[in-house]
């Protein structure tokens, strides 16, 4: 298919495609969107392998995560440095795992992470109340969403440590065939 | 497990709090690697201060809920009142090896390392004495730092890549996609594999001999593996409607999304038979046309009759002809029209009709069960379906939309749907009283009677129609009408089945509204069951006229033609009426609601009411495929159509769906529809055609013969006269398919392999649950170590 791009040598191209669920065409066309995000920020040749991080306000302004409540979350959980601001690689890899290509078990294990608020590896109350109102855009009442919230702990925790362990959670996205 | 050497706690010699609860001397062997773990503990907490506990702000909330209902009896830290010990506990418990995997990298290379080399070996699992240093590198991190040095990092990732190069390519490249690592990570970790690669002295260590046929067959595979790349680059450019359906399910969500996604697939289904009939039947009738008398000139009414000019069209059976085309012995019928060809190829046409619709019948047959296949997979899971709450919570969020007043709506579905849920199961734990369940039952029954009763209303009343449309026509054909009333009386039955089709929803909506089933759910199969039903036997009735034909095209010579053309202004009916059901049903009703109620609701897309009519067209072109081969062409049109004006109302008249819908489970329910009623009822209806019925003996490619079937038969015996030697051909109809009992056979084959995977289904599932307890033994254990461990500290805190 021999495209004459400039933007990445031949190697790079192919670790990207051996790392990612995507093809080629599908690889340039994010970096191009990555580069529409800010034009003087991000070079046009990546041969170099410069160092370049977009900020996280520019990447939540994207019209995918504009309106989506876990933008934050998603965005520092992809990030190398764990506040939101991506390089070409976290970029590609967040697209990456969110696509339709990629399994299950990869998304849970992100997903998990994304409703890991705290960043301690578990899912506790806490952070199920986050996530409960972030869903519901706090119109349920503080009630309900301790209610919710202690149900969901019963129904899901397995060694009954009182929060949701990674195997927990994996445990419970198998059964829900929406998940996605 | 094998003999472990005895538990002995340091403790101190007072201990007398041992004699309360069961001392660990007593109980079984204990995991080993929880020996070293805990004395190593046990040492460090008598010197141990709080560590980092505010760094890593943890709630203060009990280790053991308040409210779990299986809290057993123990310490239960109150809630505020932290044991001195539980900051060392937690960070015992953070760094047990089942809960490091996930947080740092190193735990992660060591758990694919880990599997990577079970998929390699496949062997079951050894027992832990027998397990070298470099095998089990999760058991070796007993340190409390979070992150392992650069070091141990390095030596893991270079242990992965050493265990992932003794894998296949196909596998070592799964496993590079799926490690959840980030992407610089995978890509050094590529590095390191393409390194170890080129230079095969490093080789050496690992067990598979390095052959050149090994190096071969990697460089073949990873070539293929590129090409792949770049024809899936290919399929991704040509996909139709790609930015159409992503603006609708940015709109609307996964769940009408589905409705669109099931009529491509249709349309799938329909292109492939019309090329199959297209290549095989059409366009060698037409290169050889048969003697036809002089057609009528073409009036528009034929599109919404296909009689008249469509008549002796290649649209219909009749056209076709019974006898070898272009055949170089025979003097053919069609010579006379036939230009001048060099070649002389002979085309047997009946066998080529016959078997053309039999192979489509097969290659739909076919796919539809891969769909089904591919379906269910994703949406079936075996085991429990408790959890609703939690999985509603984690996988009711719908990523597809994107647009924000969308955003808005869903997330006050959400706020719904967990709210009816909380009522739900509040409710539940206080049942209804009976009187209230009393009423509630009566109501169901009657509802379901009521439906009942329509259905046979219904089917009562297209069978008096047809009676009564037979009357005038025979009192039309009696006194030469117009030509256009002729034609217009043919529509009238289908006019009035489409129109009950398109009616009877809306009330089964009504009578839904007055039932108010207990789950959103429940609703959706009532209203499918019920419009199907409807379907279904209407159109069982119709088949049984065709067959019969007593009261439908019971004056034509050529009935064949004649059920074509019924079938052909069902469909178009079918059409028109899903046009008007969408003009009236969704343009109008936004009207109404917007000028003259002046609210801000739209109406709804009822996504199961599309889909069944949908199935309902499709059952229709299945049913016409023998009669009109080019009724899948029409569906064809039909369905493009539909997309289009579907979509354009949705865009405009529409909000986004308010009831719960899960999408893949009801993706399952509607192919499994299309194939159980739909498909497999076509495909009987065209196997007792084919079978049974005697052709007509003056039109269509099976004049002359005793039914459809003998055509293979007949031709069999041609080869034989011509051929004595390829006899041994007849045998295979003989003896494969008329014979009972190798059907039997087949059908007994068929059912052990349903039996043993209901066997395995059962199996699996009592596996789920010995596992399930298995864990809720591990976590009682957890609980009685902490206990235990609570215990000595206290116990060292009282003597120091």
């Amino acid at each position: 298919m021999g495209n004459k791009q400039t933007i990445f040598t031949p190697e790079q191209l192919d670790a990207y495609q051996d790392c990612t669920f995507f093809t080629r065409k599908e690889i340039l066309r994010l970096f191009y969107r990555y580069r529409d995000l800010a034009p003087q920020l991000v070079p046009l040749d990546y041969t170099s392998r410069p160092d370049v991080a977009l900020p996280y306000e520019l990447i939540g302004s994207m019209p995918e995560l504009k309106d989506n409540p876990f933008r934050q979350r998603i965005a520092e959980v992809f990030s190398e440095s764990g506040d939101g601001n991506m390089t070409l690689d976290d970029f590609l890899d967040m697209f990456s795992v969110l696509s339709e290509m990629a399994p299950r078990d990869l998304k849970a294990y992100y997903a998990f992470k994304i409703y890991d608020f705290n960043n301690d590896d578990y899912i506790c109350k806490s952070d199920l109340e986050k996530t409960v109102n972030k869903l519901t855009r706090n119109e349920l009442t503080p009630e309900e969403v301790s209610l919710a919230c202690e149900k969901v702990i019963y129904e899901a925790d397995l060694d009954n440590d009182g929060k949701l362990s990674l195997e927990d959670f994996q445990h419970m996205i198998i059964r829900a065939p929406d998940f996605l | 497990m094998s003999q472990l050497p005895a538990f002995t706690l340091r403790v101190p010699e007072n201990t007398e709090s041992d004699g309360q609860e069961p001392s660990p001397d007593n109980e079984g062997a204990l995991h080993s690697s929880f020996c070293e773990l805990i004395e190593e503990q046990s040492s460090l907490v008598a010197g141990a201060i709080e560590m980092e506990l505010q760094e890593r702000s943890r709630e203060p909330s009990a280790l053991l809920p308040p409210l779990d209902p299986m809290a057993t009896a123990g310490l239960e830290p109150k809630q505020g009142e932290q044991h001195p010990g539980y900051a060392t506990t937690l960070r015992i418990l953070a760094n047990m090896p089942s809960h490091t995997i996930g947080r740092s990298r190193g735990a992660i290379i060591s758990q694919y390392y880990n599997r990577t080399a079970r998929l390699r070996r496949r062997s079951s699992r050894p027992s832990l004495q027998q397990l070298s240093h470099t095998a089990r590198p999760s058991l070796r991190q007993y340190d409390l730092e979070s992150d392992p040095t650069n070091a141990t990092l390095a030596d893991k990732q270079s242990l992965l890549a050493k265990e992932l190069l003794s894998l296949p390519p196909a596998q070592r490249s799964q496993v590079l996609l799926e490690v959840p690592l980030s992407l610089e990570e995978k890509r050094s970790l590529r590095r390191q594999l393409s390194q170890r690669r080129s230079t095969p002295g490093l080789r050496v260590h690992s067990s598979e001999p390095t052959s050149p046929c090994a190096w071969c067959q990697d460089c073949i595979v990873l070539g293929c593996r590129t090409l792949w790349y770049r024809f899936l680059a290919l399929i991704h450019a040509a996909q139709p409607w790609h930015y159409a359906l992503k603006q609708i399910s940015g709109r609307f969500g996964s769940s009408v999304l589905s409705y669109f996604l099931f009529l491509k697939t249709l349309l799938l289904f329909n292109i492939i038979s019309f090329l199959l009939l297209l290549v095989f039947v059409v366009a060698l009738q037409a290169a050889y046309p048969p003697a036809v008398a002089s057609p009528r000139p073409f009036t528009g009414l034929e599109l919404l009759t296909g009689a008249g000019s469509f008549t002796h069209s290649l649209l219909y059976y009749g056209y076709y002809s019974n006898t070898t085309l272009n055949d170089p012995s025979a003097s053919s019928p069609s010579g006379s029209t036939s230009p001048s060809r060099a070649t002389q190829l002979p085309y047997n046409m009946p066998l080529a009709y016959m078997f053309t619709i039999g192979a489509n019948f097969f290659a739909t047959c076919i796919l539809l069960m891969y769909s089904m296949y591919h379906s269910f997979l994703k949406s079936y899971r075996v085991g429990s379906s408790t959890g609703v709450l939690a999985i509603k919570i984690f996988s009711a969020w719908d990523f597809k939309v994107v647009q924000r007043h969308s955003v808005k709506l869903q997330s006050e579905n959400i706020c719904t749907q967990l709210k009816e849920l909380l009522a739900e199961q509040r409710l539940r734990s206080c049942p209804l009283s009976l009187p209230q369940r009393l009423r509630h039952i009566t109501v169901l029954l009657l509802a379901w009677l009521l439906a009942l009763g329509t259905v046979l209303g219904c089917v009562v009343a297209v069978y008096y129609f047809s009676e009564l449309m037979h009357m005038v026509q025979q009192k039309q054909g009696a006194a030469a009408g117009s030509v256009w009333l002729q034609e217009g009386v043919l529509l009238a039955l289908p006019f009035v089945v489409s129109l009950l089709n398109t009616l009877m929803p809306h009330f089964y909506n009504l009578l839904a509204a007055w039932e108010k089933q207990d789950s959103p759910e429940a609703e959706v199969y009532v209203a499918i069951c019920r419009n199907l039903l409807l379907k279904m036997v209407v159109l069982g009735l119709l088949c049984y006229q065709w067959l019969s034909r007593r009261l439908v095209c019971s004056a034509k010579e050529c009935w064949e033609t004649c059920v074509g053309q019924d079938l052909y202004r069902f469909v178009v009916m079918d059409f028109i009426f899903t046009l008007l059901d969408t003009g009236f049903g969704e343009l109008l009703w936004r009207l109404i609601l917007e000028k003259k109620l002046k609210s801000k609701r739209r109406p709804e897309f009822d996504i199961a009411q599309n889909v069944l009519e949908l199935i309902y067209g499709q059952t229709l072109t299945w049913l016409g495929v023998l009669f009109a081969p080019l009724l899948p062409a029409v569906q064809v049109v039909k369905l493009l159509l539909l997309f289009y004006i579907k979509k354009t109302s949705l865009m405009q008249n529409c909000q986004s769906p308010s009831k719960p819908w899960q999408a893949s489970h009801m993706s399952t329910v509607f192919i499994t529809l299309l194939f159980f009623p739909s498909f497999l009822g076509a495909a009987i209806f065209v196997s007792y055609t084919i079978w049974w019925e005697k052709p007509s003996e003056t039109c269509g490619p099976f004049r002359g013969l005793q039914t459809i079937y003998q055509t293979p038969k007949v031709w069999v015996e041609l080869l034989e006269e011509s051929n004595p030697n390829i006899a041994w051909f007849g045998w295979i109809p003989q003896y494969l398919v008329e014979n009972t009992v190798f059907l039997f056979f087949l059908t007994g084959m068929v059912l052990a392999v349903i039996y043993f995977n209901i066997q395995v289904l059962r199996g699996q599932r009592q596996i789920i649950c010995l596992l399930e307890e298995q864990i809720a033994n591990e976590g009682e254990d957890k609980k009685f170590l902490i206990q235990r461990i609570h215990c000595i500290y206290d116990d060292k805190v009282h003597c120091a």
